[in-house]
């Protein structure tokens, strides 16, 4: 199999509008007889539905939450990128597009990351034109922050909530459509399967949660906007319903898995307490803006600190070692998460963490307090700080806030090329489900902005040129694959039901998480992941021997959904280990031990791993195959990431 | 207050109900050896998985993101929307807030307009068919002016931002005696009211929302402010307010002289 990205020639700075004076249109008036499926109605789904419904195409949309506004975007804190410069400090669409490329660690495509970088101003003037509530300042303009992995102030935000704003903005015009009759919405539906006809995807099987039903859909092209894979780990940021199914079950029909090992260890999350943990809770990147973070200088401090005999308070300042801008004095606390991370987790094995685990760093605001006041702290940070005191019980105004790293963003996905087609002819990713646009590390602000790049303003384009190939012929589920592909779901669901054996489904996931986290978390080595290939194996055969799965079908029935969830989850880890073996470097949130400078930092093989990994799903059992797909560089030049 | 161990053993009072069509009762449980870190959701966590060993059904609840802003999850906790503690949600609640042997009685949001779908869940669609009424501003992907060229006064900004906090969970209806969802339609409503984008649709957009909710079969506001107290994003009664007054301005006069009206000021 050719890999072909189908990245249009010419300088990069007029690839995409070239590109889109070649893509072919649909008329107005054809527009009509297309119907076109959205999964997932998150910042790419819902824009996407609302916009393609806009420009007069028939949409059908789904979501497994019972309405549409409670996708996992609407958790998103801290902001989104855009390169206006309004600030005046240096920002342009090319910085962004540079920022992004070196942030991903040199492992994403050049053409992709500009067009996001281009297109991430026209994201800014949609939503506000929406009614979106951004932070302003007194002269009723924009404001913005810094993020990491970036010296400009190029982040819009509101408050603490930035994905909850922006995805009700994509969520009213998601509405204005379904008033309008030009989308049809399913809440509380799974899609389980896509249906593929003669090579072209044409259509889906969902399951109704709340009566069982399974039921196919039709239309002329499928568009998956079903987020990330992060709950393989069991305990992630995400939401407890996340889950990879639609990706995954698109994965066995025949669509490519790209990177499916590049993950992001968030840096600044509440720690974990007790195994009865279901999720774990990000205090948003800008904390970073004004927190500091460190942990003590040595070893008999931290213990000290630990026990309580020492209190926080009375720590010296000599004896704090503020670690990242001790190391990276240019970047300073603003480093990219995967470098945070790593170095957090650095101080808690050299067994200078603090907290009753001693799994925990400080993020301290006692000189932004004393700076700005708790007034001025409080007013930007506010929120989150209530959210910590909720769960920890403790004041962060009064003492640091305790943070390690935990899973939060999955930088692999569908493969798909510049139109964000997979290799399915028909079947498109958009938002977190491709892996497409941040390369082997995101930065942060940067997943709002690809979610609303891929669903405003590349679909819209993009999408109409196949369309306008294949032709409005009327679709419909007559044709046998969909009856077939029905049949083999329902089988699924049957074997899921037949398990009747002593351990819960959540037993198998939190087994799965420990594995993952262990051996495919932060730092992975050779023999972990041999170890860890065993390990889920193992656990995928005693799944289907040992699992308990109550209830019937024709029912709501969690233990069923949960149940079909990890089983993919499962299959899923196997590949992600399989991938993180091949790639026998480090670069970005992929940290083989094997391979790191003199300093600790990720050392990147360029000679043998400058390519996206595809791969490609051969049979139940049998091992997946892989592409490559070689990454060209015209315009940057890759070097060793420093943030010093 | 947790006992020596540091745990807490728990008896709940759970509301069980197969569908919209069967009435329902009340079963007890045993939630044993319960952490006060725990959140309430993950304390039930810890129930279902005993009643899944037992090869029971699993109680029942919406819930997804666990960290206050998605409004899916929605319990009726000891009389109050959301538990005892005021603007958190349900999922926020950790069992720190209980004590060791307390019975904890466990309800879904009570409104017609929310028909029980199973055990704790309920249909709160009728707040979806709400905003598709008229909750949005009529603008195309693309087209748009540049985002500076709409200055908006920090205050009004931030005003329209309190409003814009509602997530959507419903327990301001569950909270009210008429089960009432104005404070849900005024925020949706308010927050574009305020800024200038909303103001070619403002009143339209009042009228048709508010049409919607009346349809919906929601009660009718008499001020007592259960909704405010309750609601675990401290939406004010200001925006029913608001939303009256824009209401009436909208059934007194013409369209064209109520915005006449208005930007004369």
């Amino acid at each position: 199999m050719i890999l072909d990205a189908k990245i249009p020639q010419g300088p990069l700075a007029e690839k995409w509008s070239k590109h889109k004076f070649n893509l072919k249109l649909v008329n107005p008036a054809n527009k009509r007889k297309y119907n076109i499926i959205v999964v997932g109605t998150g910042l790419a789904g819902a824009s996407a539905a609302a916009s393609l419904a806009e420009l007069g195409y028939n949409v059908t949309a789904f979501c497994f939450q019972d309405s549409a506004r409670r996708a996992h975007s609407i958790a998103a804190q801290g902001g989104i990128n855009a390169a206006k410069n309004y600030r005046n400090d240096g920002d342009s669409v090319y910085r962004l597009f540079y920022d992004t490329i070196k942030g991903g660690d040199y492992r994403a495509r050049e053409g992709n990351v500009y067009r996001l970088a281009e297109v991430s101003v026209n994201i800014i003037d949609q939503c506000v034109a929406q009614g979106v509530p951004f932070a302003r300042e007194y002269g009723g303009l924009l404001d913005n922050r810094s993020f990491g992995g970036a010296q400009v102030s190029r982040t819009f935000y509101a408050r603490g909530q930035t994905g909850q704003q922006l995805l009700l903005g994509a969520f009213s015009a998601l509405n204005r459509q379904i008033h309008e009759g030009k989308v049809k919405l399913y809440t509380r539906t799974e899609m389980l399967d896509v249906v593929v006809v003669d090579g072209q995807a044409k259509g889906i099987v969902t399951r109704n949660l709340k009566t069982g039903e399974i039921e196919t859909h039709a239309g002329h092209a499928v568009l998956l906007c079903t987020g990330g894979y992060s709950n393989v780990f069991y305990l992630s940021t995400n939401a407890a319903g996340s889950n990879v199914t639609a990706a995954w079950r698109a994965h066995k029909r025949g669509a490519l898995f790209a990177n499916p090992c590049y993950t992001q260890i968030h840096p600044t999350c509440i720690p974990v307490t007790g195994t009865h943990q279901s999720k774990l809770t990000l205090m948003s990147e800008s904390l970073r803006n004004d927190g500091r973070v460190w942990a003590p200088k040595t070893v008999e401090i931290a213990k000290k600190v630990r026990s309580g005999e020492l209190k926080i308070e009375n720590v010296k300042e000599e004896d704090r070692d503020y670690f990242l801008e001790r190391k990276y004095p240019s970047f300073g606390n603003l480093v990219p998460r995967d470098v945070a991370s790593r170095n957090a987790k650095e101080m808690v094995d050299e067994g200078r963490g603090v907290g009753g685990s001693g799994i925990a760093v400080f993020l301290d605001f006692r000189d932004a307090i004393e700076r700005l006041g708790e007034d001025a702290v409080k007013a930007k940070y506010g929120n989150l700080f209530d959210m910590y005191y909720q769960i920890t019980d403790e004041n962060p105004y009064k003492q640091p806030m305790r943070i390690y790293p935990a899973v939060h963003y999955t930088m692999g996905g569908l493969w798909v090329d510049y139109n964000l087609s997979t290799n399915v002819p028909g079947l498109y990713a958009l938002g977190e489900a491709n892996f497409s646009d941040h390369g082997a590390n995101r930065l942060g602000a940067s997943a709002l902005m690809q979610g609303l790049a891929d669903g405003y303003f590349v679909i819209p384009y993009t999408l109409g040129d196949y369309l306008a190939t294949i032709g409005p012929k009327p679709v419909d589920t007559n044709h046998p694959a969909f009856a077939q592909t029905k049949k083999e779901v329902e089988q699924h669901v049957a074997k899921l039901l037949a398990l009747k054996g002593t351990k819960t489904t959540t037993e198998y996931h939190r087994e799965l998480g420990h594995i993952m986290w262990e051996y495919c978390g932060m730092a992975r080595t050779e023999e972990g992941l041999k170890k860890a290939r065993v390990m889920i194996q193992e656990l995928k055969e005693d799944f289907w021997k040992n699992a308990i799965v109550v209830g019937k079908n024709d029912e709501i029935n969690n233990a069923l959904e949960k149940a079909g969830r990890v089983a993919d989850f499962i299959e899923l880890g196997a590949l992600m280990v399989e991938d993180a073996l091949m790639r026998r470097e480090s670069c970005g949130g992929h940290f083989r031990l094997e391979s790191q400078t003199e300093e600790g930092e990720a050392l990147r093989n360029d000679d043998e791993f400058a390519f996206v990994a595809a791969w490609e799903f051969k049979g139940e059992n049998q091992p997946e195959e892989l592409h490559k797909e070689e990454l060209v560089y015209e315009n940057v030049k890759l070097t060793q990431r420093s943030y010093k | 207050m947790s006992n020596a161990n540091g745990t807490m053993n728990l008896t709940l009072k759970v509301w069980r109900q197969p569908n919209a069509q069967t009435p329902g009762k009340f079963e007890t449980y045993k939630a044993e050896n319960i952490s006060p870190d725990m959140s309430f959701l993950e304390m039930l966590d810890v129930v279902n998985e005993s009643i899944i060993h037992a090869k029971q059904d699993p109680i029942h609840f919406d819930h997804d993101c666990r960290e206050g802003i998605c409004g899916m999850c929605s319990l009726y906790i000891n009389g109050r929307p959301h538990g005892p503690k005021r603007a958190i949600t349900t999922c926020q609640l950790h069992m720190r807030s209980f004590s060791d042997g307390e019975t904890i009685t466990i309800e879904p949001w009570r409104a017609k307009a929310f028909p029980v779908i199973k055990d704790l869940a309920t249909d709160r669609s009728a707040f979806d068919r709400i905003q598709q009424a008229g909750g949005y501003v009529s603008v195309n992907t693309g087209g748009v002016p540049d985002a500076n060229e709409i200055p908006i006064p920090k205050v009004i900004a931030d005003e329209a931002f309190n409003s814009a906090t509602c997530i959507q969970c419903g327990a301001c209806v569950a909270a009210c005696k008429n089960a009432s969802a104005m404070l849900f339609t005024s925020a949706k409503i308010t927050q574009l009211a305020l800024l200038p984008q909303g103001q070619p649709e403002r009143y339209r957009r009042v009228q048709s929302m508010v049409a919607q909710m009346d349809a919906e079969g929601f009660g009718n506001c008499t001020n007592t402010g259960a909704c405010e107290a309750e609601c675990p994003k401290e939406i004010t009664l200001t925006n029913i307010a608001r939303m009256n007054f824009d209401f009436f301005s909208a059934k007194l006069f013409r369209e064209e002289e109520v915005h006449a009206e208005n930007h004369g000021g």
